[in-house]
C-alpha cells in the first residue's frame, strides 16, 4: 500500500488485510511492553491544518508504539491565510526526510494532491479531508463492529449481512462517506437517516438507503446505530431550526434507545454532544462502543502505518 | 510564403476556402479587402498559399481577461493580445475586473491605448457596472460610453449584479447610449464557498456545490427585468441546460437577450474534477454531460448567440495547490477555435458559416464594435484568419502565447490550427507563428496614426 487516501476504491482483500493486521496490533496493546521496533528510524509527520487533538494523538500513539519518530506540525488555518502554500509545506517536510505524512486538511482532496504532486515522496495517510473522507475512522469503525460480532474469531471475516444505520449530518460528514464505501465493500448494508437538509443533494450513486425517519429506522432493528456529531453552527445556516427540535426528531434519546434490541451496537466517532444527538444512557450503555472505538483507533492506525512504511514501500 | 510584413505590403491569399465552401483568392491592401475572386494577381504582394485553409472573418471575443492593469504577473495587454492573435482573433473585449477596476473613463482609455500600442488585435474595453465591482452604486457608465474607448458593454464579471434594483437601473441607464449589460449570473447566497457543480459528484467528494439554479434564477430574473424596462441584456458564460431553456423562452417572448457559451463548457464535464487538478477549476464550474449537450444544441438553434472564451490567466501558484485554495479560470484564446471545431463542427451541429457568425459577426454586433465582424467583403476591413481544419495537434505549453499556462487542454489532441491572422491588413500570425512584437507595434503606430 503506497498511500491511504480513501476507502472508496479499496478492495475487500485490502480492507480485511488491514483489519487483520490491526488485530495483531491490538494484541500488542495488551502486552506489558506495548512497543514494537518495526518503524525504528522512520519519521512520521502529523500535518494538521485543522484542530483535532483526538485524531492527532491517536496517530501519535500509533506511530510511537511502532518506534517511529513523530513530528507534530500544526498548521492551523488555511494555507492561504497562513501565507505558506501546501506545496512549500510539503517540500519542507520532504527536505526534513519525512517517511510518512498524516494529513488533516479542510479541503477535499488535499491528501490526494499531496500524494500525486511529486512535492514529497512520503507515504500519505488521509486523516480527514474536508467533508470528503476519513478512512482510518471508517477502518476503526469496521474493526470495532467486527470484533463485537466475532470476538476472538474476527480475523479474515467481513461484515456480510450486517445492517448499519448512520444518523445525523451526513452532508458534512467525511466519516459517513468513508464508512459508506468501506462497510459496503465488506458486505454490510448501510442506511443514512438525516434531516433532508443534511443529506447530500444527489446520493443516486451511493450503495445505500436514505431516509428522514429515525423512528422507523430504529424499529427496523439494525445491528449497528452510528450517531454522527452535529455541529451547533449548522443551526445558523438554516439546516435545522434549533438543537431542541433536532434532538427530538433525530437524536438517539432514552426512549428510542430503549426500543433497540440489547445486542444493538451503538457507535459515535466522538466528540459527543450528550443530550443532543445521543443521550447519556445510550452513550454509556453496554451496547456503546465509544471507548472501544478510541482504543481500536490506535490499533488500526498502527496497521496503516505498518503497511505504508515498513520495508520496501513500493510493495503492497 | 514571404515573411515580409512591411507597412504598405499588400497580401495575395491564394486558394482559400470561404466559410460557404467556395474557393477564392483574396487581396488585402491598405487595411481593406481589395479584391475577392479567382486567378487574382497583385504586383508587389506577399503571396500566401492558402490551399486547404478556411478563411474566416477575424474572430471577436466578447469575454477576455487581460489582467492589465494590476495583474501583470499573469497577463498583460500585450501578451493577451498575442494569445488572441495566435487563436485567430482580431478583437477582444477586455473585462473590467482589473486593478484599478475599469470603472472610469481614465482606466478604459488607458486599456484602449495599450491595446493600440501592442497592435495585435483591437482591444475594446468593457466598463464596470458598479464602482469597484462592489455592487453598491453605478459606475460612471456615461463617461465611459463617451470616452475615446466608446464603451458599450458593461459588466461586473466575476461578480453578479445581484441587487435587483441596481440591475434594473443599470439596464435602463445604458439605453441612453445603446449599451448592454453583460451579467455574470450567479446568485451569491446560493453559491457561498462553492467549489464545483452541485450534484452526485460533489456529494461524493464532499465539496460545496454550485447549483444550476443559482445561475438559472438570476437569468430568469434578468430577462424579466430586461423585458420590463425594454433593455438589452447579455448573459455571460451560460453553463446549464436549464439556463438554455430560460433563454429560449425569453427569446420566444421577444425579450432582447443574447447569450454566450465558453469553449470549455461546450467540451469539458465535471468528472475532470476527480483528480483535483485545479486547471479544471472555473466559474461557473464544469457541468454534466447533459448540460454540455444542451449548450451545443442551444448554439446550433440560435438560443446561444455566440462563443466567448472567458480567457482567465492565472500564475502557477494560483493553480499548483489544493482545490479549495485554487483560483477559478482557464486560459482559452489560443485553443478556442480548435475546441469549438471539435465540439460543434466535428459533431455536425454547426458549419463554418455558423462559426463566422458565433465567433465574429454576432459578438461584434452585440458589443457595437465598428471595424470588426463584417465578414469577408470587398471593401471591408482586412480582418481575417486562415485556419487549417485538417491539422491535428497535441495541444501543449508551446501552443500557448500568453503569459499563463492554466489551460485545461494541455496534452489533449485537438483538431485544426490557425495558420495566419490578419489585423488591419497586416499579418499578426504567419505560417502558424506569431510575428514579432516590435514589427506589430510599428504597424499599430502606423495604422492608428
Amino acid at each position: 500500500m503506497r498511500h491511504l487516501l480513501s476507502t472508496k476504491g479499496m478492495s475487500r482483500d485490502e480492507a480485511i488485510l488491514l483489519l487483520d493486521i490491526a488485530e495483531d496490533m491490538a494484541d500488542v496493546a495488551n502486552r506489558e511492553v506495548k512497543k514494537l521496533p518495526t518503524l525504528r528510524g522512520k519519521t512520521v509527520v502529523n500535518l494538521f491544518f485543522e484542530d483535532s487533538t483526538r485524531t492527532r494523538i491517536s496517530f501519535e500513539a500509533a506511530a510511537k508504539r511502532l518506534s517511529a519518530d513523530v513530528i507534530n506540525f500544526s498548521a492551523k488555518g488555511s494555507s492561504v491565510s497562513k501565507g505558506e502554500s501546501l506545496k512549500d509545506t510539503a517540500q519542507t517536510l520532504a527536505a526534513m526526510g519525512a517517511d510518512g505524512v498524516v494529513i488533516r486538511h479542510p479541503a477535499s482532496g488535499a491528501p490526494h494532491v499531496l500524494a500525486e504532486s511529486g512535492w514529497i515522496d512520503a507515504g500519505i495517510i488521509n486523516a480527514g479531508d474536508g467533508t470528503h473522507e476519513h478512512p482510518t475512522q471508517a477502518l476503526l469503525d469496521a474493526f470495532t463492529i467486527r470484533r463485537r460480532l466475532h470476538r476472538g474469531a474476527a480475523r479474515g471475516k467481513g461484515l456480510d449481512g450486517v445492517t448499519v444505520t448512520i444518523v445525523g449530518d451526513v452532508l458534512h460528514s467525511r466519516v459517513a462517506r468513508s464508512n459508506l464505501w468501506l462497510l459496503t465493500t465488506l458486505g454490510a448494508h448501510v442506511t443514512f437517516i438525516a434531516p433532508p437538509t443534511l443529506l447530500p443533494m444527489d446520493m443516486s450513486g451511493w450503495p445505500a438507503e436514505a431516509g428522514f425517519d429515525l423512528d422507523a429506522a430504529i424499529d427496523a432493528g439494525p445491528d449497528v446505530v452510528m450517531m454522527l456529531r452535529i455541529q451547533q453552527e449548522r443551526m445558523n445556516a438554516a439546516f435545522f431550526p434549533n438543537s431542541r427540535e433536532y434532538s427530538r426528531r433525530w437524536g438517539l434519546d432514552d426512549e428510542r434507545f430503549g426500543r433497540l434490541a440489547p445486542t444493538t451496537i451503538v457507535m459515535h466517532p466522538g466528540p459527543m454532544n450528550r443530550g443532543l444527538e445521543i443521550s447519556s444512557a445510550a452513550a454509556d450503555s453496554a451496547g456503546s462502543t465509544v471507548r472501544e472505538q478510541v482504543a481500536n483507533g490506535v490499533s488500526v492506525r498502527m496497521a496503516a502505518l505498518y503497511l505504508l512504511l515498513s520495508g520496501d514501500r513500493e510493495d503492497s | 510564403m514571404s515573411s515580409d510584413n512591411a507597412a504598405s505590403t499588400p497580401y495575395l491569399i491564394r486558394g482559400a476556402t470561404l466559410p460557404d465552401g467556395t474557393r477564392t483568392d483574396l487581396v488585402l491592401a491598405d487595411g481593406r479587402i481589395a479584391e475577392i475572386g479567382s486567378g487574382l494577381s497583385r504586383a508587389g504582394a506577399s503571396v500566401v498559399d492558402a490551399a486547404g485553409l478556411i478563411a474566416l472573418p477575424g474572430l471577436v471575443d466578447l469575454h477576455t481577461h487581460l489582467r492589465e492593469p494590476g495583474g501583470e504577473q499573469s497577463e498583460t495587454i500585450l501578451s493577451g493580445s498575442q494569445a488572441a492573435a495566435v487563436g485567430g482573433f482580431t478583437s477582444v473585449f477586455a473585462m473590467a475586473n482589473t486593478s484599478p477596476v475599469q470603472d472610469t473613463a481614465g482606466v478604459v482609455d488607458q486599456v484602449l491605448a495599450l491595446g493600440e500600442q501592442a497592435g495585435y488585435v483591437t482591444v475594446q474595453p468593457i466598463g464596470a457596472v458598479t464602482v469597484g465591482l462592489a455592487g453598491e452604486r453605478l459606475a460612471e457608465l456615461g463617461a465611459m460610453a463617451t470616452s475615446r474607448a466608446r464603451v458599450r458593454v458593461f459588466s461586473d464579471d466575476g461578480f453578479c449584479v445581484s441587487d435587483p434594483l441596481l440591475m434594473r437601473r443599470a439596464l435602463e441607464y445604458v439605453k441612453a447610449f445603446d449599451g448592454v449589460v453583460a451579467q455574470h449570473s450567479q446568485e451569491p447566497r446560493l453559491t457561498e464557498k462553492a467549489q464545483m457543480n452541485e450534484g452526485a459528484l460533489s456529494s461524493e467528494l464532499g465539496m460545496v456545490g454550485w447549483p444550476a439554479v443559482a445561475e438559472e434564477s438570476i437569468i430568469a430574473r434578468d430577462v424579466l427585468l430586461a423585458e420590463h424596462v425594454g433593455s438589452r441584456l447579455h448573459v455571460c458564460h451560460v453553463s446549464t441546460a436549464g439556463s438554455v431553456d430560460v433563454i429560449r423562452w425569453a427569446k420566444a417572448r421577444g425579450i432582447q437577450v443574447t447569450a454566450e457559451a465558453t469553449p470549455h463548457h461546450l467540451m469539458l464535464t465535471e468528472d475532470l474534477v476527480v483528480g483535483y487538478d485545479a486547471r479544471f477549476k472555473v466559474n461557473p464550474p464544469l457541468r454534466r454531460r447533459e448540460d454540455v449537450e444542451a449548450l451545443r444544441a442551444g448554439l446550433a438553434d440560435g438560443t446561444i448567440d455566440i462563443v466567448a472564451t472567458d480567457h482567465a490567466p492565472h500564475p502557477i501558484e494560483a493553480k499548483d495547490c489544493e482545490w479549495d485554495a485554487a483560483a477559478n479560470g482557464m486560459v482559452g484564446l489560443e485553443s478556442a477555435l480548435s475546441v469549438v471545431h471539435a465540439s460543434v463542427i466535428d459533431t455536425g451541429l454547426l458549419d463554418w458559416n455558423d462559426i463566422a457568425r458565433v465567433l465574429s459577426s454576432t459578438p461584434a454586433r452585440i458589443g457595437r464594435l465598428a471595424g470588426q465582424g463584417q465578414g469577408l467583403l470587398v471593401g471591408g476591413p482586412a480582418e481575417l484568419t486562415l485556419y487549417d481544419p485538417a491539422a491535428s495537434r497535441v495541444f501543449g505549453r508551446g501552443s500557448l502565447a500568453g503569459k499563463s499556462a492554466n489551460s485545461p487542454y494541455l496534452e489533449m489532441t485537438l483538431p485544426g490550427r490557425v495558420q495566419a491572422t490578419f489585423h488591419r491588413g497586416y499579418a499578426t500570425v504567419l505560417d502558424g507563428a506569431l510575428r514579432p512584437a516590435a514589427e506589430i507595434a510599428a504597424q499599430g503606430v502606423r495604422t492608428h496614426g
